[in-house]
């Protein structure tokens, strides 16, 4: 398969304007902009490009959703990135910041927005201080600024470091977060297509996404829609992680086997141990097993979603056989806790309830009532709040209570005998003894 | 046991507020230019971080971010400059510094470690290398070690942030020397940074394992 994203991607100087455009950086811009915005916009569409962020939405009908008329409209890209187990938009900002920029201003142009921002979460120093330097490099060459190669299309794009909060990743959150406010999700609708950034209509979208578009631009939507599957067109970054003998980041046409890339590109578990279970899309995504019904599945958007779970950011996480289900199982409700805006209560409280019952599982306080309880705690967080972050726990913790019930029993009863309690396993019915009732 | 009801430390018998409000005060209005000093250094970041959105108010985070620079921690002195220069009372601009995670609204040290403690680092030990950066830096007022929640960088796991530069993967006996770095100045562990490692995807996939 030919890179497209990653092509040549460790290049020395590929973050510099000089070396980007001697490599035909910035070419596809000017081809865009001599054609009407009404024809960038149908290459979008034609392409199938699928939203790279998390909820995979078309993003070429994301812009066409935007109102048309005369008002200022905005494009945020979101490189919040703090999706536990993701780290792909980093590798494009920090090795190829012009191609991000170059993908801000054409689908600016799509869009019909003047004003650009970037939401870079505030931990990526190195990245934000890149792309401020990037920009910078963009404006003295004439590609952002006041008519932009001549044409009537004029951009601003200004780098908004964050300050440390997943939410912000969520896009009301972020655009609350942009404002200067506490980032707390909004009610949807209305949606930020039609009122987003300063009530005005928003495009919002994921630094892979917008990274995207120059190559749909310089093949032809069609052209690009032959990549990858049906409804999944393209290529992918999916960033692999835990315990995989070669973690990273690696591009791959949508489709491929998920073994292949789990065992293939990233070497699979160290010392020979077995896959137990894995998140196949970022530690929101609920969990799929190590066997090989699940590994075999082919790694695109539709197949993901078939198998009750998600494709999510492309974040693979793999967890081997030597580590507790419980303790990941800890991990994930641990983080969606502290992470929790505050704002809706099913969210604010289970997420809360949650972590309290797994810590009493590794206690040794725990009865395997508790594991029901934990699934009907995260039944009543699902759908129930403003944004998917409460979802986002409830997903994966109940998912892993699901398929892993046997391990958790086991676990709850391992845990109690070490803390001195009597087993919490019902005993097993004893049979009635006709005319033994006293 | 006792038949006294466990009360926290604020007397109730519920949790609440972690700090308690002063009720006897005045609530705070926007200060004063007059009477509100503001260094010049800082004022002028403010202002040209103010410049560049259509609404003042978006530069809340990048003019607190500075105010932190400036004063070490967003301190209540540090939040009425802010204010006072951006027109904002300094109860809303606590509201914004409590929020996130990277604004300290208490003292801290001169450097800032975060330890990532997330799914993938503690899969590589990250539980553990936090302890024992927590123990070796225990003592020194200049360093604030932290567990935090996950920073990007699940492919050096286990990592660390030190000041903004992104190590890993940390070894438990680098420690010592990480402190070392940190503590003398240096940049922490030169040959673990991620700014100098290569894309996985373009190595060698016969090459050696890079986990």
């Amino acid at each position: 398969m030919e890179k497209l994203l990653f092509k040549d991607i460790d290049e020395p100087g590929l973050n510099t304007i000089d070396v980007y455009r001697r490599r035909g950086g910035y070419e596809r811009l000017r081809k865009a902009l001599a054609m009407p915005r009404e024809a960038v916009l149908n290459e979008l569409l034609a392409s199938g490009l699928r939203g790279r962020g998390g909820a995979g939405f078309a993003m070429g009908k994301k812009v066409s959703f935007l109102p048309k008329g005369a008002m200022d409209v905005y494009l945020c890209c979101n490189a919040d990135e703090s999706e536990p187990g993701t780290f792909k938009d980093r590798e494009i900002m920090q090795k190829n910041p012009h191609l991000l920029i170059e993908g801000i201003i054409i689908a600016a142009y799509a869009a019909g927005a003047n004003k650009a921002f970037i939401y870079i979460r505030g931990e990526y120093v190195l990245q934000a201080d890149i792309l401020d330097a990037a920009i910078a490099e963009a404006y003295a060459a004439g590609f952002l600024g006041e008519n932009i190669l001549g044409s009537d299309h004029s951009l601003s794009l200004v780098v908004h470091r964050g300050a440390g909060a997943y939410i912000c990743g969520e896009e009301t959150a972020l655009l609350d977060s942009l404002e200067g406010k506490r980032g707390n999700p909004r009610l949807k609708p209305p949606f930020p297509a039609n009122q987003g950034l300063y009530q005005g209509p928003t495009l919002i979208n994921n630094v892979e996404t917008l990274s995207t578009v120059p190559f749909i631009i310089e093949m032809g939507g069609e052209e690009y829609a032959k990549l990858g599957v049906e409804n999944s067109t393209g290529t992918k970054l999916v960033s692999i992680s835990g315990h995989v003998k070669r973690p990273g980041n690696y591009e791959i046409e949508l489709g491929m086997r998920s073994r292949d890339i789990i065992y293939g590109l990233a070497g699979g578990p160290p010392d020979g141990r077995k896959v137990k279970l894995w998140f196949p899309g970022g530690s929101s995504s609920p969990v799929l097993t190590g066997s090989d019904e699940d590994l075999d599945l082919p790694y695109d958007f539709d197949t993901m979603a078939k198998a009750g779970t998600m494709l999510g950011s492309g974040a693979i996480i793999v967890v081997d056989d030597s580590t507790s289900v419980v303790e990941v199982a800890y991990k994930t409700a641990y983080f969606y806790r502290h992470e929790s805006c505050g704002k809706c209560t099913p969210c604010r409280e289970g997420t809360n309830w949650t972590l309290k019952m797994l810590d009493r599982i590794r206690k040794g306080e725990a009865t395997p009532m508790d594991l029901d309880i934990i699934a009907s705690v995260c039944e009543n967080i699902m759908g129930h709040c403003l944004c998917v972050l409460g979802d986002a726990m409830a997903m994966p913790v109940s998912s892993m209570v699901k398929k892993f019930r046997a391990e958790f029993e086991e676990e709850i009863e391992r845990r109690r005998q070490e803390a001195d309690l009597a087993s919490a396993m019902p005993e097993p019915e004893l049979p009635l003894i006709q005319g033994a009732v006293a | 046991m006792s038949n006294e009801v466990r009360r926290f430390s604020h007397g109730s018998r519920v949790p609440g507020w972690d700090d308690a409000v002063d009720l006897t005060k005045e609530p705070a209005s926007v200060p004063d230019p007059a009477t509100t000093p503001v260094p010049d250094e800082l004022r002028a970041e403010i202002e040209a971080a103010m410049a560049k959105y259509p609404d003042r108010r978006s530069a809340a985070l990048p003019a607190l971010a500075a105010a932190q620079r400036h004063h070490g921690w967003c301190s209540p002195e540090a939040i009425e400059q802010v204010a006072c220069v951006m027109r904002l009372t300094p109860a809303y601009l606590t509201a914004v510094a409590t929020f996130y995670d990277m604004f300290d609204t208490q003292p801290v040290g001169r450097h800032r470690v975060y330890v990532c403690t997330n799914i993938s680092c503690s899969l590589r030990g990250a539980d553990e290398l936090c302890e024992r950066i927590e123990q070796a830096a225990a003592g020194d007022p200049d360093i604030s070690v932290r567990h935090f929640e996950c920073l990007g960088a699940c492919d050096i796991a286990p990592m660390a942030s030190v000041d903004g530069v992104y190590v890993g993967p940390i070894e438990l006996d680098e420690v010592d020397e990480l402190i070392d770095d940190i503590r003398n100045g240096r940049p922490p562990l030169p040959r673990k940074q991620l700014r100098l490692r290569p894309t996985a995807d373009s190595l060698p996939l016969d090459g050696k394992d890079n986990g």
